[in-house]
């Protein structure tokens, strides 16, 4: 892969690189009242009709037949919303599982364009992997509950539209490494908060072993975040010709 | 409650008017809707697509239905936009095809199960062991594209297994015609079944050769591009299966009703009460089309309507899993080839396409790509794979 950043005047997107047409176009533009009054807050009014009425996105099933140890932990949450973390259980069990196939993606690449790249691909590797036991964890903590991990909640659905874009960009043959990389920062962030907020409920709701075995997966989740941030930051300061390292 | 389509004159055509709050309406679940619900949309929407289209090309044909075709046309496009509006934006465009499967496998196995005639039942069968397997390879590429779960879209009502395999269904053109129906003797079941996954195999068609380049993913881009050819074909044999003698006023009368015969079956078995008074109003604005479009049969043609296709409807299609009927056919022809409009074994299967498949793959398979070793687990291969 060549340099994934050159300058050239390939790119025809700005008026600057048309400067007699452009300047056409804003002048008719200028010279050319709008066909309606009014301004953009008109979208925002038509928005709130379509908000008011909408029904949500989805709702949680109940959790299944019961037994011992489920019942039990459903007790502790006697008074609770046991759905919400339900909800956010099954939203970081889709992300821990696309985030598997993310990594599957960023490995190829690095494979692929070594010259492009000077991540380790044995760190990626563990990383992904990292990913996958956090997915089952998570599918554990489900089931401990009653749950069905196999089931897409509505966190889980509405978060895999949120990050649709980063699968894009990771399975865009065209990205480079370096844009690869903030794309997954991306998902990191988020998935980094994702992890902290399920620690915070499960330890609210009383389940601490749960909250426990969390911990220990945010732990790895920081290394993730701290590597991928670092590498993002070195690749655009070497490319711009100002690495320190 | 049997649907008369002669004396049932529906809602007339002038007073059939929407306005654009009522054309984009609250959209399904995908989560809390039954799947066959969004079936029935899917399945709509394609009957929707084939009547535009169909309006389109006989108005280029026929100058003076050219106003009558505008006007019903009108009412069509926007009981699309109606129905095809439905479908929620959290479906990605990857679980919106595995629906799409979804309905070429039910809907083509229902009915493939109630065609009275065996050689038609038989074209049936064969396409459906294609979309079959089709569902199996997008369902490996959902889950090791986006890490998704095909079942969530199926809500175990398909199996995901291997069908006919893609790479085998790449055929020399001439091997994907078939004989038609007798437009004199033919039952109206069997015309409109014909209308049915015709129309449904062409929305799938134009779906996957639209959405195909918006992957980045190059096995994803190429995998739309097999499959895509393939619903070519499939749209080719669905559409050989109809007398071509059928004038085209014989058509758009055939195509009203199939609209109505469609819309009727899914008011009948409806579990969403939103979505079933959709399905109550367009079966009356389809029965109001039917009588204008009879009207100018009668005028035109001179011919009585009754001619072509029977007053009452036939019972409605039944939206339920096939489950142990596709794993039968499964069973029995998964080996079957054509030549020509025949269906032979493999063994016999013509050359033509030996040499046409063995071309357009000899860059490797995508579908075989795609599903390498997959088999469908809950919660995705993943589950599996991870202790």
């Amino acid at each position: 892969m060549e340099k994934s950043i050159e300058m050239s005047v390939k790119n025809r997107t700005g008026i600057g690189m048309s400067p007699v047409d452009s300047k056409q176009m804003i002048d008719a533009a200028e010279a050319t009242p709008p066909s309606s009054s009014g301004d953009e807050s008109a979208l925002a009014a038509l928005d709130s009709v379509y908000i008011r009425e909408a029904e949500p996105v989805g709702s949680v099933p109940p959790p299944g037949t019961l037994k011992g140890a489920a019942q039990a932990t459903l007790q502790k949450l006697t008074g609770k919303h046991p759905e919400i973390l339900i909800d956010k259980l099954g939203e970081r069990l889709a992300f821990e599982r696309t985030g598997t196939r993310l990594y599957d993606y960023l490995i190829t690449k690095c494979e692929t364009a070594p010259a492009d790249s000077e991540i380790p691909v044995d760190t990626l590797r563990r990383f992904r992997r990292e990913e996958a036991q956090h997915f089952r964890l998570v599918a554990k903590a489900l089931e401990s509950l009653g749950a069905d991990p196999t089931t897409q909640t509505p966190g889980a659905d509405v978060s895999a539209v949120a990050s649709s874009g980063v699968l894009q960009v990771l399975s865009d043959p065209r990205t480079s490494v370096p844009q690869s990389l903030e794309a997954i920062l991306t998902a990191e962030l988020v998935d980094h908060a994702g992890w902290e907020l399920l620690i915070r409920l499960a330890g609210e709701m009383g389940l601490d072993e749960m909250a426990t075995d969390f911990r220990a997966a945010l732990a790895e989740e920081d290394d993730h975040l701290m590597q991928v941030r670092q590498w993002h930051e070195q690749s655009a300061l070497s490319q711009a010709g100002v690495a320190t390292i | 409650m049997a649907v008369k389509l002669f004396d049932s004159r529906g809602v007339p055509l002038e007073k059939q008017r929407f306005t654009w709050k009522e054309m984009v309406q609250k959209p399904i679940s995908k989560l809390d809707d039954e799947a066959f619900t969004r079936v029935r949309i899917i399945l709509m929407n394609g009957l929707e697509m084939e009547a535009l289209r169909f309006q389109h090309l006989c108005a280029r044909m026929n100058k003076d239905l050219q106003v009558p075709l505008a006007k019903v046309r009108r009412v069509e496009q926007h009981q699309q936009t109606t129905v095809n509006w439905l479908i929620s934006s959290d479906h990605s465009p990857l679980e919106t095809t595995i629906a799409y499967e979804q309905v070429a496998v039910e809907v083509t196995a229902a009915v493939a199960r109630n065609e009275p005639e065996p050689y038609l039942a038989q074209v049936y069968r064969f396409g459906l062991l294609e979309d079959f397997d089709h569902l199996y390879r997008y369902s490996a590429l959902l889950d090791r594209l986006e890490g998704k779960d095909a079942n969530n879209i199926l809500q175990s009502h398909t199996d995901i297994i291997p069908g006919r395999p893609t790479i085998d269904e790449h055929r020399a053109p001439e091997n994907d015609l078939r004989d038609h129906y007798d437009r004199t003797k033919a039952a109206a079941v069997t015309k409109l079944h014909a209308m049915t996954i015709m129309a449904a195999e062409y929305q799938t068609h134009d779906f996957y050769a639209n959405i195909g380049p918006m992957y980045a993913d190059p096995v994803a881009r190429q995998l739309y591009a097999e499959i895509a050819s393939i619903e070519e074909q499939h749209v080719t044999q669905y559409e050989s299966i109809i007398d071509p003698t059928e004038t085209w006023l014989e058509k758009w009368l055939l195509h009203e009703a199939a609209e109505a015969y469609n819309y009727y079956s899914c008011m009948e078995q409806e579990s969403n009460p939103r979505i079933k008074a959709i399905w109550e109003r367009f079966l009356d604005y389809e029965l109001g089309q039917f009588a204008y479009v009879s009207e100018l049969f009668k005028q035109h043609e001179r011919r009585d309507p009754a001619e072509i296709i029977s007053d009452t409807l036939p019972d409605p299609m039944p939206f339920k899993s096939n489950r142990e009927f596709v794993r039968k056919v499964l069973d029995q022809e998964v080996n079957l080839r054509t030549r020509g409009t025949q269906f032979v074994d493999k063994a016999q299967e013509d050359p033509a396409s030996l040499d046409y498949r063995q071309q357009v793959n000899s860059d490797g398979s995508p579908s075989q790509t795609v599903a390498a070793g997959y088999q469908w687990s809950p919660g995705t291969e993943l589950n599996r794979k991870v202790a």
